[in-house]
């Protein structure tokens, strides 16, 4: 499984990233939409992690953009605010499954993951 | 005085400010979390690699705990601004230094500014500017002021403010708006009801120089109660 984790906090992403190496999970990180698209441009992921409130492009907007490019990718929203506006939002985008509140249980992060990848994330 | 000025937008304009910042607050608090909780998970991860005979190198434990502590100076940082920020409605007249004021809103105004990829830059004025004053209306407005400053920077990105002493109280001033001439009047038009509002609370004065890209915000060395 190839994940792409995008966050504007360097050190989450990073960290995050590392710890899901640890695990058997290539993972890539960006801190912006931009960096997000320019390595998705070069890489094919199988799920991408997105922050719903990120500089510049939202959340749900690179979630559009990056599909685009990749329909098979597969997608989750993390967001610290968990306000009913966001939940509604990404549920509309991906389901009600894939939004998950900050801080994030990474074997709840891979758990839906999994899930996702056989086709039962929604 | 006070009987004249229209309470109600005040009362709704002040709640939806607090509700802001408040939300942009919990924010930052949960992001402070979220990597704490990375950090503290990696080094479960490390410990658990030790415990199946992995050597770990002394130096990345350093590391995964200054990261941790960095955040908790961060998230005490972020709890210190809220404090100051959830007492300002304590007096309705009290002394308020300006750069620090200043300093306070672009702390809370920080998120919002990196949303946008805007830039707040705080030019520090060289002595103290105190006036006495509403410290809740002149954030609010101050706020105002500066979310209308981050759409009219055009290709700059940037906001500077600085505080000066004048002879009738002291200027607040937001510059570096490249397209504060270009913004069309309309709804939502800036300065609008919230602003005038508020203006009339704090005896302020609102100045908007499109040719040098300046709003000045012009007070008086003390408010009336």
């Amino acid at each position: 499984m190839k994940v792409l984790l995008v966050d504007d906090e360097h050190e989450l992403v990073s960290t995050l990233a590392e710890r899901l190496y640890l695990r058997g999970i290539q993972a890539d990180w960006a801190i912006s939409g931009e960096e997000a698209l320019t390595l998705a441009e070069k890489n094919t992921y199988d799920v991408a992690v997105l922050d719903v409130k990120i500089p510049r492009i939202s959340g749900l907007e690179l979630k559009r953009r990056l599909q685009a490019g990749s329909p098979a990718t597969k997608f989750i929203f993390m967001t610290g605010h968990g306000s009913e506006d966001d939940f509604k939002n990404c549920a509309a985008e991906t389901g009600e499954g894939c939004y998950l509140v900050k801080p994030v249980n990474i074997e709840d992060l891979i758990r839906k993951m999994n899930e996702l990848m056989k086709g039962s994330g929604d | 005085m006070t009987m004249n000025w229209n309470w109600e937008l005040l009362s709704e304009t002040g709640l939806q400010f607090f509700g802001e910042m408040s939300a942009s607050i919990s924010h930052e608090l949960k992001n402070v979390m979220a990597i704490i909780n990375e950090n503290a998970g990696l080094l479960e991860d490390l410990t658990v690699m030790a415990e199946k005979g992995m050597p770990i190198d002394p130096e990345r434990l350093k590391i995964q705990a200054s990261r941790i502590m960095k955040q908790i100076r961060r998230g005490d940082d972020i709890v210190k601004g809220m404090n100051r920020f959830a007492h300002s409605v304590d007096e309705p007249l009290r002394q308020a230094e300006l750069n620090d004021t200043l300093g306070l809103m672009c702390t809370l105004s920080g998120r919002f500014a990196s949303m946008r990829g805007v830039t707040l830059e705080l030019e520090p004025a060289s002595a103290q500017i105190s006036i006495v004053t509403n410290p809740f209306f002149l954030q609010n407005l101050l706020w105002l002021c500066l979310d209308f400053a981050m759409s009219v920077t055009g290709a700059i990105k940037k906001v500077v403010l600085k505080a000066e002493k004048i002879e009738t109280g002291a200027k607040i001033c937001f510059s570096k708006l490249q397209e504060l001439g270009r913004k069309e009047p309309g709804p939502g038009s800036f300065p609008g009801e919230r602003e005038a509002a508020l203006l009339q609370a704090l005896k302020a004065r609102l100045e908007i120089q499109k040719e040098s890209g300046e709003l000045h915000l012009l007070f008086p060395a003390q408010a009336e109660r």
